[in-house]
């Protein structure tokens, strides 16, 4: 099968080249952009031929195969065209000709040297100031008065949006795309009218009114200031996201108008568009020129207003998290010890030293302790006494956690192995050689043992040590796997959330994070919450890899977030713990230690334990 | 040696005397390994795809502007046969036969990008797996048939509900208001897509109650469809197949006419899927039929 396909045609097949002339006056020059029918050119208009008279040229080009319908197009077309000739405003393009030439027509405007306002949006590194958005607003209101005003109908512009707004370089509003290149509607089930996501409850039913182009104002303006397109969002959900819950910076006095422009019944909105201007105008009176209030993000109002239960001191940076099992919290440190001290107050119980550095999670069977250390051994000790039960050599030091099922112990090292370490006898049952290092947690489930390295390799192993199947990602996976009973989530360093099938390892879908990922996923209902290396923790939807919400703290978030109840915690290397609520990801509280925390906290009976490399474990109220 | 055992399955406390320091030790045989092994709900056995469709114009229309693919076959691969299926319907709207053309034309460029995706892990032997997610195939094969369609059919549209299957991974991309759905053998029936039409949309907001929805005027009326509009991103996701269960995908010729319960039934009660899809075929003309009507029905057994 020839896989180039017989489908890659180019989207506008029969483009003007530059270079030629139209209709023996128009020298194309560029392509500015492509619409639903055609192109629109930029072009010098030679009958002006000692200046430089810029024009620009829509196209529409008409392929439908009925001719009636065909006709019915071009009549469409021209009078629209007539009533565009007619029209006299600062904010309207002026229409300078318009004809057809064998299945193509076309319409000549005075070009405009600017952006539309959706490229302003984009381009716009965080929000617009409100100033401007208003003083756009006020001119848009302005010309859709004029349009709704003309007689002896009224025109009802139907397709406001910032895209077809032009911002020119005098910082004046143009509107553009009259409807003349839309495509024809055979007005039968299923018809379309209007740009989903700005066009009111009441177009999609036909009826299109001046009170359409009002809420598509109110949502021109929404767009603008939240940088949210509506037309990804599900239609009329604008209450959902409240101008002032996500631009913090917008005044609650253009919020009002914004929110009467979006009213569901038309009745509710602003009765004219010179109502909306006047109401426009009275916000800019009001907030008067650059009073802006700096709105914390953090509920908090105080740093430090969080006090710790308590906290213990060990000699080194903790880097890992740690583990409780009956009262007691169980945490390796980089001063090379395993300390147990009581859950309930942080009491010193005992340490046990291992000759390397502790970043390994512990796990606990049956009254005993489990832990890699650099020292390139498992060490099993006695939960009651610190004593140790049995030890178990690896050729090099020892990054990954322990994982415990099927009578077994699994767990990586980073001599490029999976362990799988007999739990009665302490002798080794199989080893998996990967590519690399093995610093992730195994998974096990359904028969399988998952484990990522730090090639990007990801392997999934049954209980014999043989291989089922193999994933490849570009850069390491560091992060452990967690999963549902049908999907298996973790992130890697080339910046991706990947969702795999158990069982055949193929893709289900990747979230592109910001930046790498070392971070293990937790999974709360269907939602996937993760950290990376970009300083924020997202959370993804498990089913259709949308994003739900993300925060932002203000360094990498290599430790995994945890949930319990209706919070999710997680760490920071900006030194803080951060309580969020899981479902819209709003801060509840963040506490600072005095440096980086890498490890995940661990949350049991309302009390949030974990520790920071400022060589401290602390103990929180959830 | 039955300690063993008690001590690894944790039925049985080790008695307290026992310290863990002194532990009686051997290595496991291979018929404990087995026994271990063999004691587990096997899940990832083996399974068989299976489906059927079923289509009609209708009572009342002379044109069939629906079209509908199922296809389903089996990838051998490392991990053993996976069953591989691709179902989709699609609902062309507007007159001047341009609904049947976006809808014929939807589900040749759906079809023909997936399958030239995985025509390597269909029809060769590849050792490893492709690079992109199922949710980014079934979202460039949707973007492919929006151009597709608006160079054939300017001006028409149409619905596309399709499910790409893969082992017991169902990734679904729909846009407009044909339905895939869930049917168990207990009697539910669960819609797994949401309408793109205005009503549900009302319904959903809560300005209009379900019942007043069946009777509203344009419920036709669709605000995202294929072919229409520039901006089009479909509903996608990925869910598990309903096992036991079956995956059901059709288009308003039939879920706006047919009471859900009679589809349970039509398909619960029917020997086999053709019989299923036949019957609902026969329950949405013996309603009326007054659109055209189209059902995938698919189930994994084994």
């Amino acid at each position: 099968m020839d896989d180039r396909g017989d489908d890659k045609n180019s989207s506008t097949p029969r483009q003007l080249q530059a270079g030629v002339t139209l209709a023996n006056r128009y020298a194309i020059q560029e392509v500015i952009g492509i619409g639903g029918m055609g192109s629109v050119y930029r072009a010098r208009d030679m009958h002006f031929p000692s200046v430089t008279k810029l024009v620009a040229v829509k196209e529409m080009i008409n392929s439908a195969p009925d001719p009636l319908v065909r006709q019915t197009i071009v009549q469409n077309f021209e009078r629209e065209a007539n009533l565009l000739a007619t029209l006299s405003h600062a904010s309207i393009p002026r229409i300078n000709d318009y004809f057809t030439i064998d299945s193509r027509s076309y319409l000549v405007l005075d070009f405009i040297h600017g952006k539309d306002m959706e490229a302003i949006i984009n381009e716009t590194n965080g929000f617009l100031p409100e100033d401007q958005v208003l003083g756009w607003a006020i001119e848009l209101c302005d010309v859709l008065d004029y349009l709704h005003k003309h007689k002896p109908d009224p025109i009802i512009f139907r397709d406001m949006k910032p895209s077809n707004v032009m911002i020119n370089q005098k910082g004046d509003v143009i509107l553009v795309d009259f409807g003349i290149a839309k495509t024809f509607q055979t007005g039968v089930k299923g018809t379309m009218i209007g740009t989903e996501g700005y066009s009111p409850p009441e177009q999609y039913r036909g009826e299109a009114t001046p009170s359409a182009d009002i809420y598509a104002m109110g949502a021109t303006i929404h767009h603008a200031l939240t940088r949210r397109d509506p037309r990804i969002e599900p239609p009329f959900s604008f209450a959902e996201r409240p101008l002032r819950r996500i631009n913090q910076a917008v005044s609650s006095e253009l919020e009002a108008v914004v929110n009467t422009a979006l009213e569901y019944n038309p009745d509710d909105r602003f009765r004219t568009a010179a109502d909306m201007k006047q109401a426009l105008m009275g916000v800019a009176k009001k907030t008067g020129a650059l009073v802006r209030m700096k709105v914390p993000t953090s509920p908090m109002t105080q740093p430090g207003a969080i006090k710790p239960l308590w906290s213990f001191k060990c000699e080194d940076e903790i880097r890992g998290t740690p583990a409780i099992f009956q009262g007691v919290l169980y945490v390796g440190s980089y001063d090379n010890n395993l300390y147990a001290l009581s859950a309930p107050d942080g009491k010193f119980q005992w340490k046990y030293p291992s000759d390397g550095g502790i970043v390994s999670k512990p796990a606990l069977f049956e009254g005993n302790i489990y832990f890699g250390s650099e020292d390139k051994r498992l060490h099993v000790v006695s939960a009651r006494s610190g004593k140790v039960v049995w030890t178990y050599f690896t050729e090099a030091p020892i990054r990954s956690s322990p994982r415990i099922a099927e009578g077994h112990v699994f767990i990586g090292s980073d001599d490029a192995h999976i362990h799988a370490v007999n739990l009665t006898t302490g002798r080794l049952s199989w080893k998996f050689e990967t590519a690399d290092a093995v610093r992730s947690t195994p998974y096990v489930f359904n028969d399988l043992v998952y484990a990522g390295c730090e090639s990007g390799d990801y392997y999934a192993v049954d209980f014999r040590g043989a291989l089922k199947w193999r994933f490849h990602a570009k850069r390491a996976i560091t992060s452990s796997t967690v999963g549902t009973d049908n999907t298996l989530f973790f992130t890697s360093v080339d910046s991706t959330l990947y969702a795999l099938d158990p069982n055949s390892g193929w893709v289900l879908w990747r979230f592109r994070l910001g930046k790498a990922s070392i971070s293990t996923p937790c999974i709360v209902d269907d939602l996937v919450i993760v950290g990376a290396a970009d300083g924020f923790i997202y959370a993804v939807d498990a089913k259709n890899s949308k994003e739900v919400w993300r925060y932002r703290t203000e360094h990498q978030v290599n430790g995994s977030p945890v949930v319990y109840k209706d919070s999710v915690y997680c760490g920071s290397v900006d030194g803080n713990m951060y309580s969020l609520e899981y479902r819209t990801g709003r801060l509840r509280w963040k506490f600072g230690a005095q440096a980086a925390i890498t490890g995940s906290p661990l949350v049991y009976d309302d009390i949030v334990y974990f520790g920071s490399t400022d060589h401290r474990v602390y103990a929180l109220l959830a | 040696m039955s300690k063993f055992f008690g001590w690894l399955f944790g039925k049985k406390q080790p008695p307290a005397t026992q310290d863990h320091d002194v532990a009686n030790t051997a290595p496991l045989t291979e018929e404990q390994i087995q026994a271990i092994v063999s004691n587990q709900n096997p899940r990832f056995d083996v399974q068989q795809l299976i489906a059927s469709c079923g289509q009609s114009a209708g009572k009342q229309r002379d044109l069939n502007e629906d079209s509908v693919l199922a296809l389903t076959t089996t990838m051998a691969g490392n991990s053993g046969n996976l069953p591989f299926g691709l179902y989709i319907v699609a609902d062309g709207m507007g007159g001047h036969q341009f609904g049947e053309v976006a809808s014929n034309a939807a589900i040749r460029s759906v079809a023909g990008f997936i399958l030239k995706k995985f025509h390597p892990y269909l029809f060769q032997v590849k050792t490893d797996t492709m690079d992109e997610s199922f949710q980014e195939v079934m979202l460039e094969a949707v973007r492919e048939a929006q151009r597709t369609i608006q160079r054939e059919a300017p001006g028409s549209g149409t619905t596309l509900t399709a499910a790409l299957v893969l082992g017991q991974q169902v990734t679904i991309a729909h846009v407009g208001d044909s339905r895939a759905y869930f049917v168990f053998p207990d009697g539910r029936i669960e819609p797994i897509t949401r309408d793109h039409s205005l009503v549900k949309r009302l319904e959903e907001l809560g300005h209009i109650t379900s019942e007043e929805a069946v009777n509203y005027p344009h419920r036709n009326v669709l605000y995202r469809a294929l072919g229409q509009g520039e901006l089009l991103d479909p509903d996608i996701f990925t869910v598990a197949f309903p096992q036991p269960g079956f995956l059901m995908i059709c288009s308003d010729g039939l879920w706006g006419v047919v009471a859900e319960q009679d589809i349970v039934r039509s398909i619960v009660e029917a020997p086999n899927l053709q019989r299923a899809c036949q019957n609902l075929v026969t329950a949405a003309n013996t309603a009326g039929g007054p659109d055209n009507i189209s059902v995938v029905l698919a189930q994994l057994v084994g």
